[in-house]
């Protein structure tokens, strides 16, 4: 039997529960909104993002495909640093390959590794390289982004015969490229991974414009 | 008794301030706070979600018993993270990839959370949200200022990066000062260090108002 307290906490209950319930589906419904809203302008904001960046490495005027249909992917453990497929961007003018770009990661950055895109011609030289993520110290090894410093440009129009490998690398170690005060792990890392990169690239070349876009 | 919009003010403000007095937030407030643009860019997303909060608690407080009230404050603050986080993203693009992470992690700012409790679950909502609003515009001022701070010493620039805030025009506001500063501003001990000194100068004032206030006290000669 079900006497006059236990209904009334039932109650309390059952309101308590509704409030809940209503607070929950509030908000659910406010983000669902927003999501929707906002949903096509992210990801017109992320394709803006990644364009410019591939854009900084190869100008617009140079190819005629579009690059986010044009892609395969690549790995490679030790000159890639990653096992994981990474996106590749392949850039063709009349169908004729013009220049690969390609995701590559500095496994030895200061504080974990380090996004880069690396933009090869199909001749073997540099296109151009950009820092797509780190986590290197502000003011000091963030200067490899085009942001802070043009040191990145650096590498613009380099091949594995210009310098020869043996120079590849940060002014201390021997090399042609300078470092930055104070820190030389972050260029080291961003020097050795932009090698390696034109290292894999001249032996899977006519692979990487062969392969069927992913 | 309902307390007056010049003491919330006040309190807000400075009395009780987030930042520097209650010592909330300080997970974002460090983390975030190397340039100006992002202490305004945070202090602009943690004070739309305290006045969203603090508006939305008081609006439900007849529904919210005692027993449920954390986890409602819980949910509302999350929802209203999520929506400003999307906003964020898709209108402030850029300046949403600098502070990453930190803008899902407004969740977690118990500066909200304690305002939603202490004063929007007790008072109506035209005096929550003047609450919110002030109490997020003390929290702001604290990540400007330690952003000026910490830019400033650490890289001799101010408003570096502006036109993520303002548009394309926003990159003439950037002040070079000048070059190669001292980087352990911009590194996490120099953030400890400027807020401690932050505080030590609001209670330095604090304490010259009270002593100018009472009596003019005799001061001991050194």
């Amino acid at each position: 039997m079900v006497n006059n307290v236990s209904a009334s906490s039932l109650r309390a209950v059952a309101l308590t529960v509704a409030a809940l319930t209503l607070v929950g589906a509030g908000g659910a419904a406010l983000v669902a909104y927003t999501w929707n809203q906002t949903g096509e302008r992210i990801a017109i904001n992320e394709r803006n993002y990644s364009l410019r960046a591939l854009n900084q490495i190869l100008p617009a005027d140079q190819y005629d495909n579009n690059l986010f249909e044009d892609t395969t992917t690549v790995s490679d453990d030790d000159l890639l640093g990653s096992d994981d497929p990474l996106v590749a961007y392949r850039a063709r003018r009349d169908g004729e390959a013009v220049a690969a770009i390609l995701n590559v990661i500095a496994p030895d950055g200061y504080s974990g590794p380090i996004k880069l895109l690396v933009g090869i011609h199909y001749d073997g030289t540099l296109a151009g390289v950009r820092v797509v993520s780190h986590n290197e110290t502000a003011g000091l090894g963030d200067k490899i982004e085009i942001e802070k410093s043009d040191w990145i440009t650096t590498f613009d129009g380099r091949s594995l015969q210009q310098p020869p490998p043996a120079q590849w690398a940060v002014e201390q170690d021997g090399g042609v490229f300078d470092a930055f005060t104070g820190a030389t792990i972050t260029p080291r890392a961003v020097v050795e991974a932009v090698r390696n990169a034109l290292i894999y690239f001249e032996a899977h070349r006519d692979l990487i414009f062969a392969t069927e876009p992913t | 008794m309902k307390p007056g919009f010049a003491d919330i003010a006040k309190d807000g403000l400075w009395r009780n301030n987030a930042g520097l007095v209650q010592l909330l937030g300080l997970c974002p407030l460090l983390a975030v706070t190397t340039t100006v643009v992002n202490g305004i860019g945070l202090g602009l997303a943690t004070t739309a979600v305290l006045i969203g909060s603090n508006v939305t608690v008081s609006l439900l407080r007849p529904l919210l018993r005692r027993e449920i009230r954390i986890a409602a404050f819980v949910v509302i603050i999350a929802s209203l993270v999520t929506t400003v986080d999307l906003l964020m993203h898709a209108l402030f693009f850029d300046l949403h990839r600098v502070l990453g992470i930190f803008v899902p992690l407004i969740v977690t700012n118990c500066a909200i959370v304690g305002r939603a409790e202490s004063f929007a679950s007790r008072h109506d909502p035209v005096r929550a949200a003047a609450d919110g609003l002030f109490t997020g515009l003390g929290f702001a001022a604290v990540l400007i200022a330690l952003g000026a701070i910490r830019e400033l010493v650490g890289q001799g620039s101010l408003l570096t990066q502006a036109q993520m805030l303002f548009g394309p025009g926003g990159a003439g506001l950037e002040i070079q000062l000048f070059d190669n500063g001292f980087l352990l501003a911009s590194l996490a001990p120099g953030a400890f260090i400027a807020l401690g000194l932050l505080i030590a100068a609001g209670n330095w004032i604090d304490q010259r108002r009270a002593r100018t206030t009472i009596v003019a006290q005799p001061v001991a000669q050194e």
